[in-house]
């Protein structure tokens, strides 16, 4: 059979809500975990395999990311009773969550395994400080390094900085408009019992909070944590003996990157990033556009992170990122939430797994939130947003996951339920 | 020959097989900026690599380049992650658009230098000089001396070049 013109071959059409996520799992999200990488990915991959209602015999490939922070998928699969047709643990952080997906995706119709399960385990504040200080921080700087580490040049915000202080040069982006997504993800964090942080901030506090790499105060920046996570994907076909309404995949873009990824900005304008180049695979190929899309993962290491990417992803026009976030639609209730469970500037620094498993939640309309659970076993809706209430949005249908490494590297994901 | 010093009690290496970071950095402590020029395509690029990021080439001539530019953009570090950097902040990183190959090889494109802010001897800038600084500032490169075959590129207010009247800085100050 021909395929449709306009398939673009990295994520055929034909394999659109061919393949779903099932399940999902994580542990608490804590500052002092007190476990190994290995207990925590343990326990996530448990969790996930559970809530899926699959055992250890229906996985037989595993997928991680890390960097060298972590425990390899051959001793959780081990530990689980869990025999491997296929395993790959690879160096990254963020924008690794919707490429491993699309890696699944690609080793499932080769044949190679038919059920995948992918995970993230950190001690990102206990063991080793995902921003950097510590034992990173001390190496020696070596050969290529010497052009950044030597200048005092290292950490994800010291490295991100050049571009979110161009933005607010080029578009007069304020600093009260960019910490409007402080203030929203933290309300959404008051509604989700395990964010590590629930409280809700204001504007005043996230420009008063202490400065830290100017453009980026204390409260810009999200809060290193120990956890671990864990989605499984299999085939849609299968999905549907498992748990749960399964989150169909639409479309995926793994890594996808500005020309020039070697972090020093010689390709301009520095103030775009990857999404302007991985909007054009994720829409195409999701069969979706922006407009379409009812709740969004933007990817939240900073405030300046998810606005960004919400301008090149096209939910609003370059340059009126700082606008858009603080007009209201980013918000529960509003038209386009996003990072409903508090992302990971509130709930917890997982390196982008936590708001995918929050879209697969808010997809079968499940969010773990505070309402009440009804004689059914299931929690009862409320739609109230206030602080302590309910985080569901309303009648979901289609999400959007923004991943992303830094300003040159992001990866994208469309699901919808299924 | 392996390079090994110590800046700001920050161990510096550069392995002898690095033939790129050792050329570099032996110009620099000449005080002598110099890139490679692709031998094909002529453009010069920046940070050192081993193929023309344009044409592919695998050769290249060290070529001096002219040390002046205008911060395009900048960040100032309050809260330092490296211990080398916590007693010395606040402090910044510029990225700094040298005049040379400016808008070339299309209008997005640059070479853009990143260093500290730095007194003329290469010390880094007290905070006073630190409030000075902005995009649009000029600046002319100097060289913080590290040890032998190595010196840091830096940047320092250029004198003798006219300063824009207020260089834009961060609104909230």
């Amino acid at each position: 059979m021909p395929l449709p013109a306009d398939t673009d071959a990295t994520t055929p059409k034909y394999l659109r809500d061919k393949y779903a996520i099932v399940g999902v799992g994580e542990t608490t999200y804590t500052r002092g975990s007190g476990k190994t990488t290995r207990a925590m990915g343990t326990f996530a991959v448990r969790a996930a395999m559970q809530d899926a209602g699959l055992k250890p015999g229906d996985i037989d490939g595993m997928l991680s990311y890390s960097g060298n922070d972590s425990t390899p998928s051959p001793f959780l699969a081990g530990d689980l009773g869990i025999r491997l047709n296929f395993f790959m643990d690879v160096n990254g952080g963020g924008s690794s969550t919707e490429a491993l997906i699309g890696i699944a995706i690609g080793i499932m119709e080769a044949g190679m395994c038919k059920c995948v399960a992918i995970f993230r385990s950190m001690n990102g504040y206990s063991q080793v400080r995902i921003g950097g200080t510590g034992a990173r921080s001390a190496a020696p700087v070596n050969g290529d390094a010497l052009h950044s580490r030597a200048y005092g040049w290292q950490s994800a915000g010291q490295m991100f900085a050049p571009t979110f202080m161009r933005h607010m040069y080029e578009y007069g982006t304020k600093p009260e408009q960019v910490a409007m997504v402080k203030v929203v993800h933290s309300e959404h964090a008051s509604n989700n019992p395990k964010a590590f942080y629930k409280k809700r901030y204001t504007v005043d506090d996230v420009i008063n909070s202490r400065m830290i790499c100017k453009p980026l105060h204390l409260l810009d920046c999200c809060v290193e944590t120990d956890n671990a996570t864990c989605i499984i994907v299999t085939r849609t076909e299968r999905a549907r003996d498992l748990r749960h309404t399964p989150a169909l995949i639409r479309g995926v873009v793994g890594r996808c990157s500005k020309p020039r990824t070697d972090m020093h900005y010689q390709h301009g304008p520095i103030s775009r990033v990857a999404g302007y180049y991985a909007k054009d695979i994720l829409w195409p190929n999701s069969g979706v556009g922006p407009e379409d899309i009812d709740a969004v993962g933007a990817y939240d290491a900073f405030t300046f992170t998810s606005m960004l990417q919400l301008e090149d992803y096209g939910f609003c026009k370059k340059g009126e990122g700082g606008e858009y976030v603080s007009s209201g639609i980013t918000r529960l209730g509003g038209k386009r939430p996003q990072n409903t469970s508090g992302g990971h500037l509130c709930e917890g620094y997982t390196h982008g797994m936590n708001m995918v498993i929050e879209n697969v939640r808010q997809l079968r309309h499940d969010a773990d939130d505070y309402c009440p659970i009804g004689p059914d076993g299931k929690r009862q809706h409320t739609f109230d947003y206030r602080e302590g209430g309910c985080r569901q949005v309303r009648n979901i249908e289609v999400t959007a996951n923004l991943g992303w490494a830094n300003p040159m590297t992001g990866s994208a994901m469309v699901m919808r339920r299924g | 020959m392996s390079i090994r010093a110590n800046y700001l009690d920050m161990p510096l290496t550069i392995d002898d097989l690095d033939g790129e970071n050792l050329e570099y950095f032996r110009h620099c402590a000449e005080h002598d900026f110099h890139l490679q020029q692709c031998d094909e395509c002529k453009l010069l690029r920046y940070p050192p690599t081993t193929a023309c990021p344009w044409c592919t080439c695998l050769t290249s001539t060290w070529t001096k380049v002219e040390g002046k530019g205008a911060v395009y953009s900048y960040e100032e570090v309050r809260h330092g992650i490296q211990p080398a950097f916590q007693a010395r902040v606040p402090y910044m990183v510029l990225l700094v658009e040298l005049d040379t190959q400016k808008g070339k090889p299309t209008e997005h494109e640059s070479l853009r230098v990143v260093a500290n802010l730095t007194t003329p001897d290469g010390v880094l800038a007290p905070p006073d000089t630190v409030r000075q600084v902005g995009i649009g500032s000029r600046m002319r490169m100097v060289f913080s001396d590290v040890g032998p075959g190595i010196s840091l590129p830096q940047w320092t207010l250029d004198e003798a070049a006219p300063q824009p009247a207020k260089p834009w800085r961060y609104p909230q100050e």
